[in-house]
């Protein structure tokens, strides 16, 4: 699209827009509505549903010169096209005279509502998009009072037809407009949902197995311009109209996907105001208006009946309910008892205020904090990290993505999503990773390389990018070569790396040459480039801002060590066997937690403390921009929120920590905290108009996404922009494990079974189970076939899987997804055996 | 009797064989067209000639071609062997008996666009034809007739036969692109045109079979003989598909113009049993129905001239209805037919075809009223002027044009004043 403009005249109004712009949306930008069905302005039109039908004038021309013919009264003659026209698939023209008010187009919406009614089942009153429906609400607008059609002679489909375990067609309903299948097909490029059979038959039916198989799926009931496909989650749940609404922030993963929580006060739950549902918050420049199912259907660990309720104190060996004046007390004791030999361990699943809390409150006590994710590269990604002006919506021919040992799709789907469309506007794709991974499908080249040598591939690229360098040492080298020069020469170059078959110092080294590749490639520093760390949890960069960091020596060694450890969000035992020694080992534990985890159970005070839904805070994303989300239900009676109890403890222990607000805590941290100057908790609600316009009068054209009204956070600015430069020397990569047959690998799925996915039963048929993935090859010299029970077993450590034969998994390798109860963090030696040799 | 162009067969016997084929001139014009003319010349020798298209909108066939892209590689010709229109099966008879001279059209046809891969898209129930097809150009590969560098120069071509899963609509040339390309047959919206934007997104040219036909008696000719047959503007023989309340039904071959009577009455063999005349349908189900007046039976069958009178030529499948026939059944036969072959893409067919047929069922039955009959013309026209491709358009014609002509065949079921 050229930077030409047209002006045209549509409805009386004159409206100047680029020139290719579709009638219906030079229509919405001067705020007319052109009623649609079938046109979504995130999609190619189709012209299916022939609801935007407008009169369309052209000015007469003179055949030879092309020149305007004036009327009488001097004004352009117009020519007005007898046939009506579809608004959705006709780009503007100058000059234009458009009419949709007429006697002609009304007629023309009424009879396509008239048709679009006959096959309706116009059961409102018990349909979960009653209310919010744009059929409802067009028909009210466009529509005849009453049909001329004889209600008998309806046709009677399947009301109940599970495309998938999340996802419930209404066949009755549905009026073919194909927004869902074009969604899959354009947007995510994952067709598993399509029309079957025509006419009047014409269904939409899932092709995949399992059923509508894409982690999208969700968002294909946002854009459905009917009841017809809802969710399990909400299916007869609630009315639209009795949902409150409150924005808040997507805590799965480091995108930072901006969400409304629907809520409802639940008569079947003794009238608890629950969350009903979770929806997109519009930002454009985080997640537009898509969410992925995990964040979508993951809400229900914060209304888990398991939640701890009251602060626990461990007495005689068993823990006890206590009040939370003797759980404080008891545990400002402890604390001071430890004489500032304190490690404060905070999890990437906490907020801004909560870390900072944490780190005021240790390092008041003289002791030290560390990061429980063992991931490195933070204050890398501080300097080097997406630029200020860094939006993947941006990204398109000419620029440069490349991803470096994360599987995008499982780890952080809004990113994967956003990377696949901007390689469908032309921006070039690297893809480097020791196994095929679905963004591959979209990369403009791969490059595998054997499991310990990420860092290996980055430090050739980076060379390659240099120029001139001997490649011979780096696999691969005519693609190193080629991909460098690409790498070099992209307008804008992001770099995304993550840890898949790598260890802490795999991280560091791999992130250090990903800093050096932006430096050498020269966009270090431009505001639309930078580095992106796949981080594992959704406030991991936070932490890092804040100055928290893994323990490079050893979290173990650390844990054991101290007198007194404070641990908030996080679950070191849960995660290793080993760290659940070393808690045991340390003085006094006090951990602060949603859930009795594993570390919880080893804890001298344990404090219950608020989800995300109950409270308020901020997160800093993966690409640093740091977002608010707020209470939507009452906090559980008993619980305080993590920064709280800080201060409480503080309070107890003579030192002053905020304890007036999440607001004065964030402006406290903003004065403190380098990364964070200037800002303020206002600041993160500022909003601007984006474009498109969803939700509310508009969500027959947007869907039903929340319009953004709370803000679209704030943008922290790579401290590379500032023009200071750091030198950032390359390690050299260390040896993969060895010592064993295989090299065990821990692999995320985007369905896990953590704790704050579990509570999603609709999840259980596809979340990751303790299953061994391993290639053909080696199954067979194992003697082992799919689905037999097999034995891992490495550092003295065994756990029993089932094999999954898989071609996508590289020779003398063996996938384990994490989360499944196998204490397997990061990549290891180990041996593999059929358990049935065991016993 | 003129010499037959197309429906060679039925006086050459063994035409179906390649080597009669060859034997009878064929794949002179290939050669001649391949060896001594620039694609350039092909197109504008078919321009001059006026070929329509004989699928239906009777679009010049040089001037399509005309219209690809340039410079956009590669192209790709599509015959349309879809012949699904009620009372169509003159594609079938050259298919079945002069295969060849089709082929040779088609590679004709590749040529002049430039196209390295032709495709023929049958439809689903011409299996057997299909078969033989795939017979057909295996011969012609054999004999270096198709395949790298033909007659010895830079061009090379392959054909392909693709068979149809049974749709109707994917003889509507954007559904078929998207059949071919094996997704759901369902129209494309254009812009962009198949010239432009075609199979595979590529520029591609789509031409019926009987148009595809007439491109070797053109090129072996010349344009100013073939132009010499026919009409004006609608030069050249066409096959008029005869049926219906005829003596002799069939296909003939005749030059474009001729009348309604003489194909009716002088090859048809006039009604049977002394039976009179009452409605004709000129372009299969797809056009209005025209009352067999002593002003239509001697209009000329034409593009223009059928146009004139208020219908359509189509691809001149002329069915003939006598004095027996109620026009109330006859439109919900193609009522019934267009709400089953529907792909649903667009609402006012899927919808409106749906909701004429129970209309149309209801007063056939004799259950319907006046109200009823007005609410038929009434939906009909609601479907006109709101569709996405013209098949939607196509089912409402037979409707409105019998109401317009025999209204008392429908209103006769409402029979007792209701």
């Amino acid at each position: 699209m050229s930077d030409q403009r047209v002006t045209l005249t549509i409805d009386d109004v004159t409206v100047t827009v680029l020139a290719g712009t579709l009638i219906v949306d030079a229509a919405k930008q001067a705020g007319i509505h052109i009623p649609v069905f079938c046109y979504h302005p995130k999609m190619e039109p189709v012209g299916m549903c022939r609801m935007c039908l407008v009169e369309i004038g052209r000015p007469r021309r003179e055949r030879a010169t092309g020149a305007a013919v004036l009327g009488p009264d001097g004004q352009p003659l117009i020519d007005f096209n007898p046939k009506l026209e579809t608004a959705c698939t006709t780009p503007v023209g100058e000059g234009w005279v458009v009419r949709g008010l007429t006697e002609k187009p009304r007629a023309g919406r009424r009879e396509v509502l008239e048709f679009l009614l006959t096959s309706h089942p116009l059961d409102c009153p018990v349909c979960d998009k009653g209310g919010e429906c744009p059929l409802q609400n067009l028909t009210m607008a466009h529509g005849p009072g009453k049909s001329r059609f004889v209600y008998d002679e309806k046709m009677h489909l399947a009301k109940h037809v599970p495309l998938g375990e999340l996802i419930v067609l209404d066949r009755e309903r549905c009026i073919q407009c194909g927004r869902c299948v074009r969604f899959q097909d354009e947007i995510v490029g994952e067709p598993v949902i399509g029309f079957f059979e025509r006419g009047r038959k014409l269904e939409i039916v899932s092709f995949s197995e399992p059923g509508f198989d894409s982690v999208f799926s969700g968002n294909t009931t946002d854009i459905c311009p009917v009841g017809a496909l809802t969710t399990t989650d909400f299916r007869f749940e609630a009315r639209p109209w009795e949902l409150h609404a409150a924005a808040s922030i997507c805590t799965h993963c480091p995108v930072g996907c901006n969400l409304t929580l629907n809520i409802r006060r639940q008569p079947n739950a003794r009238g608890q105001i629950l969350v009903q549902r979770v929806m997109p918050r519009q930002n454009e420049a985080v997640n537009e208006i898509w969410i992925c199912d995990k964040g979508r259907f993951g809400h229900h660990f914060a209304a888990s009946p398991e939640r701890l309720n009251a602060p626990l104190v461990r007495q005689d060996g068993r823990l006890v309910e206590v009040g939370w004046d003797e759980a404080l007390v008891h545990a400002a004791d402890g604390l001071r008892r430890a004489n500032g030999r304190i490690i404060g361990l905070g999890g990437g699943r906490a907020a801004n205020e909560d870390l900072y809390q944490l780190r005021a409150l240790v390092e008041g006590l003289g002791g030290r904090t560390a990061l429980s994710e063992w991931m490195a590269g933070g204050a890398l990604v501080q300097h080097f990290g997406a630029g200020s002006q860094f939006d993947f919506g941006r990204l398109g021919a000419g620029d440069a993505v490349l991803v470096l040992a994360s599987d995008l799709q499982e780890e952080a789907p809004l990113w994967w999503l956003r990377i696949k469309q901007a390689a469908d506007r032309g921006a070039a794709v690297y893809v480097a990773g020791v196994r095929p991974t679905r963004l591959e499908a979209h990369a403009t080249h791969t490059l595998r390389y054997p499991a310990g040598e990420a860092v290996k591939t980055a430090v050739g690229l980076l060379h390659a990018v240099r120029g001139g360098e001997d490649l011979a040492g780096f696999r691969g080298d005519d693609s190193l070569r080629a991909v460098g020069t690409a790498l070099k020469e992209a307008r804008e170059l992001v770099v995304l790396y993550g840890r898949e078959a790598l260890d802490a110092a795999g991280t560091e080294a791999l992130a250090r040459a990903c800093a050096g590749l932006l430096t050498a490639s020269g966009h270090a520093g431009r505001p639309g480039s930078g580095l992106i760390a796949v981080w594992p949890k959704a406030n991991t960069q936070g932490a890092w801002e804040i100055g928290l960091r893994p323990q490079a020596d050893g979290l173990a060694a650390a844990l054991a060590g101290a007198a007194a450890a404070l641990i908030v969000a996080a679950d070191p035992a849960g995660d290793d066997p080993a760290l659940a020694e070393s808690i045991e080992k340390a003085g006094f534990v006090v951990v602060q937690e949603l859930f009795l985890t594993e570390t919880a159970r080893r804890a001298d005070v344990v404090f219950p403390a608020q989800a995300f839904t109950e409270r308020e805070g901020s997160f800093t994303s993966g690409e640093r921009r740091v977002q608010r989300f707020f209470p939507a239900v009452p906090p559980r009676p008993g619980t305080r929120p993590d920064w709280l109890i800080l201060a409480d403890l503080g309070e107890r222990l003579g030192l002053s920590l905020v304890k007036s607000s999440a607001s004065a805590v964030f402006d406290a941290m903003a004065a403190e905290i380098v990364a964070y100057a200037g800002l303020s908790y206002q600041a993160l609600s500022w909003v601007e108009p984006q474009w498109p316009i969803v939700g509310g009068d508009d969500l027959y054209y947007g869907g039903t996404a929340y319009r953004n009204d709370q803000g679209l956070g704030a943008k922290l600015p790579a401290l590379a922009e500032r023009g200071t430069t750091v030198e950032v020397p390359w390690v050299a990569p260390a040896e993969p494990p060895s010592g064993g047959d295989v090299l065990l690998i821990p692999v995320d799925r985007l369905l896990d079974a953590g704790t704050t996915l579990r509570p999603t039963k609709e999840l259980d048929p596809r979340r990751a189970r303790a299953q061994a993935m391993l290639n053909a090859q080696d199954a067979a010299g194992w003697g082992v076939a799919d689905g037999d029970e097999v034995e891992a077993a490495w550092d003295g450590r065994t756990a029993r899987l089932a094999a999954v034969v898989s071609e996508a998994v590289p020779a003398g390798c063996v996938l384990i997804p994490r989360s499944v109860g196998v204490p397997l963090d990061a990549p290891a030696a180990g041996n593999l055996v059929a358990a049935r040799e065991r016993a | 009797m003129a010499e037959r162009l197309l429906l060679r067969h039925r006086d050459i016997p063994g035409l179906e064989d390649l080597d009669v084929y060859l034997k009878h001139g064929g794949f002179k014009a290939l050669r001649q067209a391949v060896t001594g003319m620039s694609p350039q010349q092909v197109i504008d020798e078919v321009k001059a000639s006026g070929l329509r298209g004989r699928g239906g909108a009777g679009f010049p066939a040089g001037l399509k071609w005309s219209f690809l892209t340039p410079g956009v590689f590669p192209r790709y010709v599509v015959a349309n062997a879809d012949e699904s229109e009620p009372g169509t099966f003159k594609d079938r008879e050259l298919l079945e008996s002069n295969p060849y001279q089709f082929l040779e059209g088609l590679a004709v046809c590749a040529y002049a666009a430039q196209a390295g891969t032709a495709y023929v898209y049958c439809r689903g129930e011409f299996w057997d034809l299909a078969e033989a097809l795939e017979w057909h150009i295996g011969r012609l590969r054999l004999r270096g007739l198709l395949g790298e560098r033909l007659f010895g120069t830079e061009f090379s071509l392959e054909i392909h036969v693709h068979l149809g899963a049974g749709a109707y609509i994917c003889g509507e040339e954007t559904a078929l692109l998207d059949s071919l390309e094996g997704k759901l047959g369902q129209p494309r919206l254009r812009p962009p045109f198949p010239a432009a934007e075609g199979l595979y997104g590529k520029p591609t040219v789509i031409n019926n079979v009987e148009t595809l036909a007439n491109l070797p008696p053109i090129l072996s000719r010349g344009a100013a003989w073939y132009k010499t047959i026919g009409t004006e503007k609608s030069p050249g023989p066409k096959i008029f598909c005869l049926s219906g309340c005829v003596a002799r039904p069939g296909n003939y071959e005749l030059p474009l113009g001729t009348t309604f009577r003489e194909l009716i009455f002088t090859h048809g063999g006039g009604i049977p049993e002394g039976r009179r005349i009452k409605a004709i349908l000129p372009a299969g189900a797809s056009s209005s129905i025209l009352p067999a007046s002593e002003a239509v039976l001697d209009t000329p069958m034409d593009y223009e001239s059928v146009a004139a009178i208020g219908s359509a030529l189509g691809s001149a499948s002329v069915i003939v209805l006598d004095d027996t026939v109620d026009l109330a059944w006859a439109a919900l036969k193609t009522t019934r037919f267009f709400k089953h072959e529907s792909c649903g893409k667009c609402t006012p067919c899927r919808e409106g075809t749906y909701w004429m047929l129970h209309i149309a069922e209801r007063i056939h039955a004799g259950k319907g009223t006046r109200e009823d009959v007005a609410l038929l013309e009434a939906v009909a026209r609601q479907i006109q002027g709101k569709c996405l491709c013209a098949l939607g358009e196509f089912s409402t014609m037979p409707v409105v044009s019998a109401m317009e002509h025999f209204r008392a065949d429908f209103e006769q079921h409402t029979a007792g004043g209701r």
